[in-house]
């Protein structure tokens, strides 16, 4: 395949051109088809919950928009950036996309202010004072400006995944993926991170968050993506997915997970 | 016509404990450049970089230190490149020690949660610093027992010199115990000097273990 350069369309100057457009994306992990054919669009400001059986590829699709996978076939396009394998290309759509995982993985040899200013002054290359001010702001807005010192390891799970935001945040992305945020916490955590994202879509944030919390869902999202074994089965607004789901399998799936609610 | 083991013995046995610790430095210094270099190659998404340092370090870590001194102070000199015998020897220990420091130290890097690339990543760092600022300084403080518990044994390693020639501190020994006719009495205060370098080294190593253990387990 010949190489393509980074190329800009047109289109996404207008501020009403999509954020994110994948076209027939395939994945493969060996044998195993991962993602089949996804189409998926998210418009600037919208904020998009998957959700779906384990394995159903929820992971995996949000993982190819900032290149932490490669596929197979098909095209992402993010911000107006065609995602090739150039680096130039996954430089550019990684600056601009935010990414909290389920595991935080913060940077445990760094102070929380130091996982927040190392991004903006590596990659922007803004000076320190600024680095230091931006991430201040930001631990402000996640209300954790006052643990700024210390280690991610002196913080419990909840306040370690909002350090997490804020450090995503600190680079001030156009959209925000959720990867199952709040599946590694304990219950009583869960909330105070939930609060954050909630705060976050209320600001107008893009968002595209794989999550099982369906109250989340409810709350916020535009729209709720249902995925089973790598294919996107339903897309509705909240509303309707949960109240007339369409698909057998979403039907069963908020059946198990609504039971337990 | 013997003598007697006195001070000048003793200063002759501190002479070869300096070109020990020199030796141990130039091989550590050096091996600590060459072997992070190694890791990186070895943990790199080329293959044909993983196969050429994977295959080098085979044949170090295949190969006893000794042939490696020979084949390199004497095949150098075949080559016709006339070298001091120190230096010689100090390129056959920086090699050695590059290819076990690099062979522990991608151990180290593997060793990292995946997560911790994948979020250097996602934030849009660079090879370099998602390396230097991220990975090595958490890889490099796994290895630390690791790598003091190498030092150590290259300090030892040392001792091997003495085949090309090179006067350390295991060949000022004998060359005291032929005039003393006292090997017991040299060799006693020989061991005693190696031992003053390395246990020292070795109860911190054990110590920064220690430390890790803990901060882990928290």
């Amino acid at each position: 395949m010949p190489s393509t350069a980074t190329h800009t369309v047109d289109a996404s100057d207008t501020a009403d051109a999509p954020l994110i457009v994948m076209e027939n994306v395939n994945k493969w992990y060996g044998a195993y088809h991962a993602l089949r054919d996804v189409n998926l669009s998210v418009r600037r400001g919208e904020k998009i919950v998957l959700c779906g059986p384990s394995g159903s590829g929820k992971s995996t699709l949000i993982r190819c928009i900032n290149h932490l996978e490669t596929i197979k076939s098909g095209r992402i396009t993010v911000d107006g950036v065609r995602l090739d394998e150039s680096s130039r290309s996954v430089d550019a759509v990684r600056s601009e996309v935010g990414m909290v995982f389920q595991n935080f993985n913060l940077f445990p040899h760094m102070t929380v202010l130091q996982n927040c200013t190392l991004a903006p002054m590596r990659v922007r290359g803004v000076t320190a004072a600024a680095a230091e001010a931006t991430a201040k702001r930001f631990l402000e807005r996640v209300r954790i400006a006052e643990h700024a010192h210390k280690y991610p390891a002196q913080l419990s799970g909840g306040q370690q995944q909002r350090v997490a935001i804020a450090r995503a945040l600190c680079m001030e992305p156009k959209v925000m993926l959720f990867d199952e945020p709040t599946s590694a916490l304990d219950p009583e955590m869960v909330k105070e991170v939930l609060d954050t994202m909630v705060s976050l879509a209320r600001d107008g944030m893009t968002m595209v968050c794989v999550t099982h919390e369906m109250g989340f869902a409810r709350q916020v999202a535009d729209r709720v993506i249902f995925m089973a074994d790598g294919q996107i089965l339903e897309q509705a607004d909240p509303e309707s997915f949960f109240r007339h789901p369409t698909h057998p399998r979403a039907r069963s799936f908020l059946g198990e997970i609504l039971a337990h609610h | 016509m013997g003598t007697t083991f006195g001070l000048g013995e003793l200063g002759f046995l501190i002479q070869g404990l300096k070109w020990t610790v020199l030796l141990a430095a130039i091989a550590f210094v050096g091996g600590g450049i060459g072997g992070l270099g190694v890791a990186l190659a070895r943990v790199s998404t080329s293959k044909c970089l993983r196969r050429i340092t994977g295959g080098y370090i085979a044949l170090f870590q295949g190969t006893p230190l000794l042939m490696q001194l020979f084949v390199i102070y004497y095949g150098l000199g075949l080559l016709g490149l006339m070298l001091p015998a120190w230096v010689a020897v100090a390129i056959a220990f920086t090699l050695h020690a590059s290819a076990f420091l690099g062979e522990i130290w991608r151990g180290a890097i593997e060793a990292l949660p995946k997560g911790q690339f994948e979020a250097a990543r996602a934030l849009g760092l660079h090879y370099l610093p998602r390396m230097r600022d991220v990975i090595l300084p958490q890889a490099l403080r796994i290895a630390l027992p690791a790598t003091i518990g190498f030092l150590v044994q290259l300090i030892k390693g040392t001792s091997l010199a003495a085949i090309v020639g090179f006067i350390e501190l295991a060949r000022a020994g004998q060359i005291v115990s032929n005039q003393t006719y006292a090997p017991l009495l040299v060799f006693t205060v020989v061991g005693a000097l190696y031992f003053a370098l390395c246990w020292p080294l070795s109860l911190y190593g054990s110590r920064i273990e220690g430390r890790i253990a803990r901060a882990t387990a928290r």
